[in-house]
């Protein structure tokens, strides 16, 4: 190696530790804040579980690392496919049994696509939640109505027809259908 | 030796080729020949009618929503779920040449969509109809 490829080697590996620091930061403070929230929110319920939001947290990473075809193709016909770290598995086992009645629509499938779809669903469930509910929708969670309340969106946005629902992710987080609601590039219709 | 390789290796590759095409790519007159068998079975059927299946397709049947109300009334065009927004490609082949082509596919959205707008699911006679329709729109 020559002298000057070594330097920039050393500069990288200084920068890439450099980043990999500010990234640890923060995701701390990211879960400083919902600790601090959550510990109100639960009081709010008048629960008592331990951890945040009740224990109706999402799980992280929402989104894992190896996803499914099949769950891409039949998830994002109608919406886009929801990160499955969304909800617990209990809510996914719930959504995959009614597809035939779901959220006004038909969405069924047959036997066999139905069951791959439900176990990567389930296996990639939030890892957080320790609350014995179960939501169907991902908007009635407790995390989401914490991270979605009047504080941080004003009640007029849900309004906007650009929005028209609160499962519309894509409206305000460009990622969505990656799985990257990152804070830091949320868009909101105007 | 080296040659019976690459001849066995060719023939894999040319199987495994074959086995990565859609098990039933067909085209829309298949499918359309298919469902005139299956309506053949029932009774009172009759030649399937492209104006027919358009008031079918426009109408709707008790319902909140038409075919029309995600596919718009035209089919060659972009449509637009009506409950999430979510842009839906035409549904016409003569716009979209992915239309039709797994009976898999077309069987599961019509039990979905004729359940929808009709709260039963469609007959043959009228898939027949709303096929004919569908491949009388030119783009
Ligand atoms: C035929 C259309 C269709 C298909 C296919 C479909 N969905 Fe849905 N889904 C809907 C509609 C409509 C809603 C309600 C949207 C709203 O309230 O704005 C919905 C909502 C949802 C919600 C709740 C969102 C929220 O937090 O409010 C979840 C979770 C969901 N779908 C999961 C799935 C999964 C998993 C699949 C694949 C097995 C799937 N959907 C396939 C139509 C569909
Ligand atoms: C009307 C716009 C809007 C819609 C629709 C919306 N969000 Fe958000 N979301 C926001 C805003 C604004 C924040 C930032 C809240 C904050 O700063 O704590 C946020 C925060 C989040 C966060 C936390 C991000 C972080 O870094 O802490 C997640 C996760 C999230 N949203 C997921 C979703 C999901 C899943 C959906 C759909 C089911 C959705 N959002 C729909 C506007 C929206
Ligand atoms: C609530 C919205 C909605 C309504 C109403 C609706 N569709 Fe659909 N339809 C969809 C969506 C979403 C897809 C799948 C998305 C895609 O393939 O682009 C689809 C796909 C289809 C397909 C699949 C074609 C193919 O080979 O790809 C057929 C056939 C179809 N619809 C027929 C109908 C008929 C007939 C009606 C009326 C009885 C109807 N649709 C009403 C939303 C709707």
């Amino acid at each position: 190696m020559s002298i000057h490829k070594q330097k920039t080697f050393r500069v990288l590996a200084v920068v890439l530790l450099a980043m990999g620091v500010t990234l640890s930061v923060a995701q701390a403070d990211d879960d400083d804040r919902d600790e601090r929230y959550g510990g109100r929110y639960g009081e709010k319920y008048g629960e008592k579980h331990s951890g945040k939001y009740g224990g109706e947290n999402r799980g992280k990473p929402v989104q894992p690392a190896q996803t499914n075809a099949k769950f891409q193709r039949e998830c994002s016909d109608c919406h886009i496919a929801y990160a499955p770290g969304l909800l617990p598995a209990e809510s996914w086992r719930k959504v995959m049994a009614g597809l035939d009645k779901h959220f006004g629509s038909d969405a069924s499938l047959d036997a066999q696509d139905n069951k791959e779809i439900t176990a990567f669903l389930v296996n990639n469930a939030s890892n957080r939640w320790s609350a014995s509910t179960a939501p169907l929708r991902i908007s009635e969670t407790a995390w989401f109505k914490r991270k979605h309340d009047d504080h941080e969106i004003s009640p007029a946005v849900w309004k906007n027809p650009l929005v028209k629902s609160p499962a519309n992710c894509a409206a305000c987080h460009p990622r969505a259908e990656r799985g990257d609601f990152n804070e830091h590039d949320i868009r909101i219709p105007k | 030796m080296f040659r019976v390789f690459y001849a066995s290796g060719l023939a894999l590759m040319a199987i495994v080729g074959l086995a990565a095409q859609p098990a039933f790519a067909e085209t829309p007159n298949e499918i359309l020949a298919s469902i005139q068998k299956e309506a053949s079975g029932t009774a009172g059927s009759q030649g399937f009618s492209a104006a027919r299946g358009e008031s079918f397709f426009k109408a709707k049947h008790g319902g909140e929503w038409s075919c029309a109300s995600c596919h718009t009334d035209n089919p060659a065009a972009p449509g637009k779920h009506a409950k999430t927004g979510k842009a839906i490609e035409p549904l016409a082949p003569s716009a979209n040449a992915e239309r039709f082509a797994s009976p898999k596919k077309v069987e599961k959205w019509f039990k979905r969509n004729c359940n929808d707008v009709l709260s039963r699911v469609c007959t043959p006679q009228e898939k027949g109809d709303v096929l004919a329709y569908l491949l009388a729109v030119k783009k």
